[in-house]
């Protein structure tokens, strides 16, 4: 079997992988639906684990598809994709951190003109640029259009909120597609794989710590963010993500101890951005950037599922080019 | 031809831009001949609450446009004209005209309007006190169905003197119906409307 995969071209690969996948989704989905069914403990909490289910798997559901049309379609297109994702995500981010007219100008420049530069840096790899672009340049530059507008109310605060948004929205998110593009040696049309390892071992950590903290019933650990969170549950989460990672190393330009060091990288910046940005949710008095939380903006939820991504991807991005030297 | 091609690129750059959001609470969009009343704050307003309408209700919908701005280009006037198929109205009232015999015109044949009572776009989080022409068709129209809209966000799309949109979420909340109840006066009314369109706000 192992030879077999091995003899494989890589886009044959990276084929048998994703009809993995789906075939793995197809069956949670299935038994989810088949679940529904079920008369005996028609509780409240159970169907309300039952909801939850249902939303993580069409999370799963949209990431998979996402990264398989992004990869048919060649990295031009799923650096496009991705700008668009990024778009959508900032456009959320923006409709909640409520800005005042003179920030404008700025938001023009954040959305038309860092957004596109960002991806076409990306699409082209320049990569020594990109990595820089947002935190030297553009960090100069919305804070002059703002002033140039001439509002001073809360000036800090609205920059900081703009910045914000440009960090995770753009800059997060533009280091996915930038994965595809690194040069590990021996490992040429394979970048799909790297993004593939990134997103599993992160929505797994997320996937066991949400599951076990349902079970083990234990209380949260900070209450003022989230409700959820513990450090016992999301310790197991992280042990079972990188030990995922370390499994999944046959797929990746790791040795096996690295792959395993790598998983726990990005757990560690996902789940932790995870909480960043539900402590951000919670100062906006919201739940959930979508349809939950306050449906009056008519959001539906975008960031919740990419925020974790948006803060792995550039950790893992930098971790993986400073240590391998690529 | 041009203009269908011109309202479906408007339909989908307020998608974009916007999302376009219709949420329907107290009515369902239906065919019934209505007076969409909202809150005025952008040129975006009237392609708001067009792109919030289902296809089958836009083509009988029609909005109201000052008749001094928007016949000032030739653009701004084919705009209006063949894709949003406007009613006119004049702010400024030139002799014993009646103001409001265009959109009599509109009703008596039919169609139904998109109103913004302020008469003028506002900058203010509520709405200014909305002036006297819904009260006067209501009273001239009984059967027509008068339905209160808030429009959220999008000011800050567009804000007054500022040509380039950023994209921001809006949505449009449609209320229930009011009507005019029989001997109620003008300012009474007006207010109960106004409150109506402010009520939205928040569901």
């Amino acid at each position: 079997m192992n030879q077999f995969l091995r003899n494989l071209t890589p886009s044959q690969q990276v084929a048998a992988l994703f009809l993995f996948v789906f075939g793995i989704l197809a069956i949670a989905s299935i038994s989810a639906f088949l679940a529904s069914f079920r008369q005996r403990d028609h509780d409240e909490a159970w169907q309300a684990e039952l909801k939850d289910l249902r939303q993580l798997l069409r999370t799963s559901w949209f990431m998979a598809i996402l990264f398989w049309i992004a990869w048919i379609m060649g990295p031009a297109v799923a650096t496009t994709l991705f700008a668009l994702t990024s778009f959508f995500a900032l456009r959320e981010f923006i409709t909640l951190s409520p800005t005042r007219r003179g920030d404008h100008r700025s938001l023009v420049l954040a959305f038309f003109v860092v957004l596109p530069i960002q991806f076409w840096l990306v699409a082209t790899r320049r990569f020594d640029l990109f990595t820089v672009f947002i935190p030297v340049y553009v960090f100069f530059a919305l804070p002059l259009a703002s002033a140039l507008a001439g509002d001073t109310q809360r000036f800090l605060e609205r920059n900081a909120k703009l910045q914000w948004g440009v960090v995770v929205c753009i800059y997060g998110a533009s280091h996915v597609p930038a994965l595809m593009l690194l040069d590990f040696r021996n490992y040429e049309g394979k970048g799909a794989f790297l993004v593939f390892f990134l997103v599993f071992v992160v929505q797994a950590c997320m996937l066991v710590q949400h599951l076990l903290t349902r079970r083990l019933r234990r209380p949260a650990s900070i209450p003022q963010i989230s409700a959820s969170f513990n450090w016992y549950t999301w310790a197991l989460g992280m042990v079972l993500g990188s030990f995922v990672g370390g499994l999944l190393s046959f797929i990746t330009p790791f040795k096996a101890g690295q792959a395993v060091a790598m998983a726990f990288v990005a757990c560690a910046a996902g789940s932790m951005g995870h909480l960043v940005m539900k402590a951000l949710k919670r100062d906006r008095g919201v739940t959930a950037w979508g349809a939950r939380g306050m449906s009056v903006t008519g959001a539906n939820g975008l960031l919740d599922r990419v925020d974790a991504l948006c803060f792995a991807a550039p950790i893992f991005f930098h971790s993986a080019r400073w240590y391998f030297g690529v | 031809m041009l203009a269908k091609l011109m309202g479906l690129f408007l339909l989908n750059l307020v998608r974009l831009l916007t999302g376009a959001q219709a949420r329907w609470y107290g009515c369902p969009p239906k065919a019934e001949q209505r007076i969409y009343f909202a809150n005025h704050q952008s040129h975006g307003d009237i392609v708001m609450i067009w792109a919030a309408l289902p296809e089958e209700l836009r083509a009988i919908t029609r909005p109201i446009a000052a008749k001094d701005y928007w016949t000032r280009t030739p653009l701004k006037q084919w705009i209006t004209t063949a894709v949003f198929n406007a009613v006119y109205v004049d702010r400024e009232r030139k002799g014993d005209e009646d103001p409001l015999q265009p959109l009599s015109d509109a009703l008596a044949s039919g169609d139904s309007l998109i109103l913004f009572p302020e008469g003028t776009r506002g900058n203010a989080e509520e709405p200014q006190p909305f002036k006297a022409g819904l009260y006067n068709l209501a009273l001239r129209f009984p059967n027509v169905v008068l339905v209160p809209a808030w429009i959220a966000n999008i000011q800050r799309v567009m804000p007054k003197g500022e040509v380039v949109p950023v994209p921001i979420l809006c949505s449009v909340t449609f209320g229930a119906p009011i009507r005019l109840e029989p001997g109620e006066e003008r300012r009474q009314f007006l207010d109960r409307a106004r409150q109506a369109v402010i009520a939205l706000r928040d569901i």
